[in-house]
């Protein structure tokens, strides 16, 4: 405006309203506010559209939360059976008990044995033909066919450690063969923690799934509400104000989605529950199912949530710039 | 309250909107702005509200430059122009107190003010026992004066009106351009853009002539008869 016009300095009546900062502070509140209730309101509104969508990512998430759990009480069941790993060794059928007994006694005083047990050939016999039946075949045989037997019980059940010690052990010229009896428990656990990393492959992959539907959901959002977009724009309202109630949908979405998860995980694995206790009781185990832990259903909402927010604004950002007033 | 200095418009396929304008538009005049479609108005519209950014030269609003207006300050330049369009640009998801309420919320107002100025900004155009209505059931009279509401609500400093009587009869026109008087009378500086000719001679007003991007015309419309 020219400095010197008459016109310059009207009176009152035209000048610019004013806001003071705690007016617009508690704008801002409000404005959160009322865009997430804008956002339950149009869930609400399109209760099918938005069930879809909550159905996709609770589905996408469910899959991965349900390995984890299923893959926890894997981790839980198996991780006893690694402590009492011992060695079997066998030794040549001429070794005599009282050399049975040195070497046990010998290898009883390695700093990485804990303690040895022998079984002698006698006994070995007896406890086969108690334990397997076969005991009347054996009597036909002339001579005892067992070999000697040193159980050896690690000082602590590491790989690296066990592994070495059976080494060491077969090279001795008594010793016919040191066999490692957890070796399949190790394979399981080799398997386990594969399991492990799919998972989290799988989440990440799933995860992504998650973040492109949320995407592509508000990107039809922001077409359907073009024009509320373009009236918002033209009277003033920031970027933040136009991205704000877009944001809250996705984060709702997700959050939703998150929620429902937990609600299918639950779901299966009450269904799964009962074979599952029942499976271990066959195995003798005392571990029952456990379900997902609390932290797991605190953190899935809010992390299913955060995705969405994500996918919400990667949407904003890339479609909002395109929505311009136009005359 | 508003200042043209040699602006220029070159669109990226190669069109020159608006060549070497140069005016200014002081407080409390209303103002016509004609020409053909396509003659520029609607750039220079745009150039106001920063849709668009000029090539050349500078555009004044209450004396700053808005070249040096950064994209996140936009909207806050927005805040201080009222816009009237065509097609009245209102929402009807919700209440015409919302579509008015709509700058006041955006602004940051306190809900008690709010509902102050809504009505009045209604009243002012006669339609205050309506607001509680969806716009869609109003007339076209009815809904360009909500939009001029809307315009109005937070008592902007500029008032830009796009073919706001398109749509309307000559009656109507004249109830609408009776308003746009009223806030010039008040200090708003009022800028019209249209080709309705019969409604520019109705009034003696200032009148700028776009052709071709370049501004042949600026002055009383005595030599604009009807």
């Amino acid at each position: 405006m020219a400095p010197n016009s008459p016109r310059a300095r009207r009176p009152a009546g035209a000048r610019s309203a004013r806001t003071s900062l705690g007016d617009r502070l508690r704008a801002w509140r409000h404005h959160h506010r009322d865009s997430l209730r804008d956002a339950l309101v149009r869930m609400r509104a399109a209760p099918s559209s938005a069930l879809m969508t909550v159905l996709v990512i609770a589905i996408a998430l469910a899959l991965p939360a349900g390995l984890a759990v299923l893959l926890d009480n894997a981790r839980v069941i198996t991780k006893g059976w690694d402590g009492n790993a011992h060695l079997s060794v066998f030794l040549e059928m001429d070794v005599d008990e009282s050399r049975q007994q040195r070497l046990a006694d010998d290898w009883a005083g390695f700093d990485t044995v804990k303690r040895t047990e022998v079984i002698t050939r006698a006994q070995a016999l007896d406890e086969f033909k108690a334990m397997s039946g076969f005991g009347e075949v054996l009597e036909a045989l002339p001579d005892n066919p067992l070999p000697p037997l040193i159980v050896v019980y690690p000082d602590n059940a590491a790989p690296g450690q066990v592994e070495a010690l059976q080494t060491r052990l077969n090279a001795l010229p008594e010793v016919d063969n040191a066999q490692l009896d957890v070796a399949w428990v190790r394979r399981l656990h080799a398997i386990i923690e594969l399991g492990d990393r799919l998972i989290g492959v799988l989440t990440l992959g799933l995860a992504a799934a998650v973040v492109l539907v949320v995407v592509n959901t508000i990107r039809l959002a922001i077409e359907s509400r073009r024009e509320e977009i373009v009236v918002i724009k033209i009277v003033g309202g920031t970027d933040g104000f136009v991205r704000r109630p877009f944001l809250y949908s996705g984060f709702c979405f997700g959050f939703a989605g998150g929620v429902l998860s937990l609600v299918l995980v639950g779901t299966a694995l009450w269904w799964l529950g009962g074979p599952i206790d029942e499976l271990l009781n066959l195995y003798e185990s005392e571990h029952s199912l456990t379900g997902m832990s609390p932290s797991t259903v605190l953190v899935l909402p809010l992390f299913s949530g955060t995705l969405g927010l994500l996918g919400a604004w990667l949407a904003v950002s890339r479609h909002l710039g395109d929505v311009e007033p136009q005359f | 309250m508003i200042k043209f200095d040699r602006v220029s418009k070159r669109y990226p396929n190669g069109k020159d909107a608006l060549r070497r304008i140069h005016f200014e538009l002081p407080a409390g005049q209303l103002t016509f702005l004609t020409g053909h479609s396509g003659a520029g108005k609607s750039t220079l519209l745009k150039l106001i509200m920063m849709i668009e950014r000029p090539t050349q030269g500078q555009v004044f609003v209450e004396g700053q430059n808005l070249n040096g207006f950064s994209t996140r300050q936009v909207p806050f330049l927005r805040r201080k122009i009222g816009m009237v369009h065509q097609n009245h640009q209102l929402l009807f998801d919700r209440s015409v107190f919302d579509n008015v309420a709509l700058p006041l919320v955006i602004a940051g107002f306190a809900r008690a003010d709010i509902g102050k100025r809504v009505r009045a900004a209604l009243d002012k155009v006669g339609l205050l026992s309506k607001e509680k209505l969806n716009p869609i059931m109003l007339s076209g009279g009815e809904q360009q004066r909500v939009g001029i509401a809307r315009a109005v609500v937070n008592k902007p400093p500029l008032l830009l009106a796009d073919e706001p009587t398109g749509n309307l009869d000559p009656a109507l026109s004249a109830e609408i351009m009776d308003l746009f008087h009223d806030f010039a009378r008040v200090g708003v500086a009022v800028l019209i853009a249209t080709h309705d000719l019969s409604l520019i001679a109705r009034h003696r007003h200032r009148l700028l002539t776009l052709r071709e991007g370049r501004l042949i015309h600026d002055g009383e419309d005595d030599d604009h008869g009807a």
